[in-house]
């Protein structure tokens, strides 16, 4: 969460010193070493960009810190007057709270700011600077910074979901953790897809940074246990066409041992691929309505 | 007042232009609210029809939080303390200084024009909501008690207005006064019933809260309306809400006069 006044500095990446210096690739092999190369500039610049307000990035650590005390206090309540949530202990939602926290923190690590970014690039023309670089529009557009506090926070989510996972007694095997990552990872993709959809709607109405924080309401949707929900449209919705219930619950359940059937994962992967597709199918077509502003 | 009155006439047309954003606004917030809902619905199933949590049957914690996203709607401040932060940093409250005017009674008079406007839009999406839960709600009778869930409503106003007006005014002493606002927020947004009424809490802690200013914001006069509060404690609680109201003023006041002398009018 950077304050929309900070985006000062000029669009084109890679000035920091060391300066990245690319051959557009010819090959799968060098197009990897390229992009590799590429997001390690942006990863300078990122890491230059936040030592300039040291106190600043410790104060959003904090900030962050604090709501996600406060979702942890809020079960805490609930479950002084209830032993189990839709079949769910204290400690099970606790770590379905870590977890959730733990994705949508990578997700701010790593997209959150440069998607807020988006409308701007759109309203004011300095999408012109990224588009003329020699390299994919969309990769400059998404992965541009790097905010390092949110991986700090993430840690934290981390922590609590170990010390969940203590309280429970569980022991995850090697291939749990594994599926737990993995899935984890298309959670992430979920909610970048999601709302990179969502910003690119400012190719259509030029502002669009509210609808980018209204999707900040549906986080609240992930951290809850699916089970509390009824079938119906409600559930229905928010895991098919928004998967919050599934973006936190699924690889939660790969840890407690609650997968009913294989299928939930399936349908999370699926879901995910489906986003992921959507997305980059919108983003080409907006591109193509996209007339600079300035020049 | 009549100044005021027309800043209050322009701040309408001004956010009039916003009504597309808050009606999306007011849409979104009831997601994370119908997923709360949903939430104590699995609880209290768990325990039987007939289940208390605190003392709460199903209905009238229902109840309660539409109570809270009504009176959240009416004295939320959205944009004031950004505005306010944006003034002081780009020098535009020099503009103000120059004129006969009162800046707290200005900005107040945005803030009401602000309100009113997000409360006329936002009312559409709510009352639709509540129709849907309409077999839940629970409706206040007396006229006793609406008359003093006004007037607590009123000062909850002013309470938040001070609030996000003082910690505004930080940006005289701090360039970057995003962090604090989001820090204050989040002490806020638990500790004035916005996530749960606070007599669900333990005795002791709803006890401590309940001298700090934030319960008056939200839970007390919900507790009020909803008749859960009533005799000694009512009027107490309502003497230390008007307290707090005073001490907001106060403390906006002494805020202001004290930055306004390290106020160097960068851009302006």
């Amino acid at each position: 969460m950077d304050s929309p006044g900070q985006q000062t500095e000029p669009v084109p990446a890679g000035n920091a010193s060391p300066p990245f210096v690319g051959e557009p690739p010819r090959n799968a092999c060098a197009t990897l070493r390229f992009y590799g190369g590429l997001y390690g500039a942006l990863w300078r610049n990122s890491v230059t960009r936040e030592l300039q307000f040291k106190l600043n990035f410790v104060l959003w650590i904090v900030v962050e810190l604090l709501w996600f005390a406060l979702q942890l206090a809020f079960m805490s309540v609930l479950y002084t007057h209830t032993d189990s949530i839709g079949g769910w202990s204290r400690w099970e939602v606790i770590l379905l709270v870590g977890c959730a926290n733990f994705v949508q923190q990578l997700f701010t690590a790593f997209f959150l700011t440069n998607l807020t970014d988006l409308s701007e690039h759109i309203r004011t023309g300095r999408l012109d600077f990224l588009l003329l670089l020699p390299a994919n529009t969309r990769f400059l557009v998404s992965l541009r910074k790097v905010d390092l506090g949110a991986f700090i926070n993430a840690a934290a989510a981390f922590a609590v979901m170990v010390h969940a996972v203590r309280q429970l007694g569980l022991h995850p095997t090697t291939g749990q953790i594994l599926g737990f990552s993995v899935l984890c990872g298309v959670g992430l993709s979920i909610h970048y897809s999601l709302m990179f959809l969502l910003a690119t709607i400012a190719f259509w109405t030029v502002r669009a940074q509210g609808i980018v924080w209204g999707y900040y309401n549906l986080f609240n949707i992930a951290r809850l246990p699916e089970s509390a929900f009824p079938q119906g449209l409600f559930r229905r919705v928010f895991t098919f066409v928004l998967p919050m219930l599934l973006v936190a619950n699924v690889p939660s359940k790969v840890l407690l041992q609650r997968l009913g059937s294989p299928i939930e994962w399936l349908v999370l992967v699926l879901v995910g691929a489906s986003c992921f597709v959507a997305s980059e199918l919108f983003w080409r077509q907006s591109l193509r309505h996209y007339t600079s502003a300035s020049s | 007042m009549g100044k005021y009155l027309h800043v209050f006439k322009i701040g309408i047309q001004n956010t009039l232009v916003y009504r597309a954003n808050f009606l999306f606004r007011a849409v979104f917030g009831l997601i994370p609210l119908t997923g709360t809902l949903f939430l104590w619905k699995t609880i209290y199933a768990g325990k039987g029809p007939e289940a208390l949590i605190g003392d709460y049957t199903l209905s009238s914690m229902i109840s309660y939080y539409l109570l809270i996203t009504f009176i959240d709607a009416l004295t939320a401040v959205a944009e004031d303390d950004w505005q306010i932060a944006a003034d002081i940093k780009d020098g535009l409250i020099s503009q103000i200084l120059l004129k006969p005017m009162d800046y707290l009674l200005y900005r107040l008079s945005l803030y009401v024009s602000g309100r009113t406007i997000y409360t006329t839009v936002a009312l559409i999406p709510v009352t639709l909501f509540a129709l849907y839960l309409r077999q839940y709600l629970v409706v206040p009778t007396e006229v006793m008690t609406i008359l003093l869930f006004g007037v607590s409503l009123l000062m909850a106003a002013f309470l938040q207005f001070f609030i996000a007006y003082s910690v505004a005014l930080l940006s005289f002493w701090v360039l970057d006064i995003s962090t604090f606002i989001f820090i204050q927020f989040a002490f806020e947004y638990i500790a004035s019933g916005h996530l749960f009424p606070l007599d669900i809490l333990p005795p002791a802690l709803a006890q401590i809260l309940k001298f700090t200013p934030y319960p008056y914001l939200c839970y007390f006069p919900a507790a009020i309306c909803l008749g859960r509060v009533s005799g000694p404690d009512l009027w107490q609680g309502l003497a230390i809400q008007s307290l707090w109201v005073g001490i907001g003023l106060v403390a906006a006041r002494v805020m202001w006069s004290r930055g306004i002398r390290r106020y160097s009018a960068v851009g302006g």
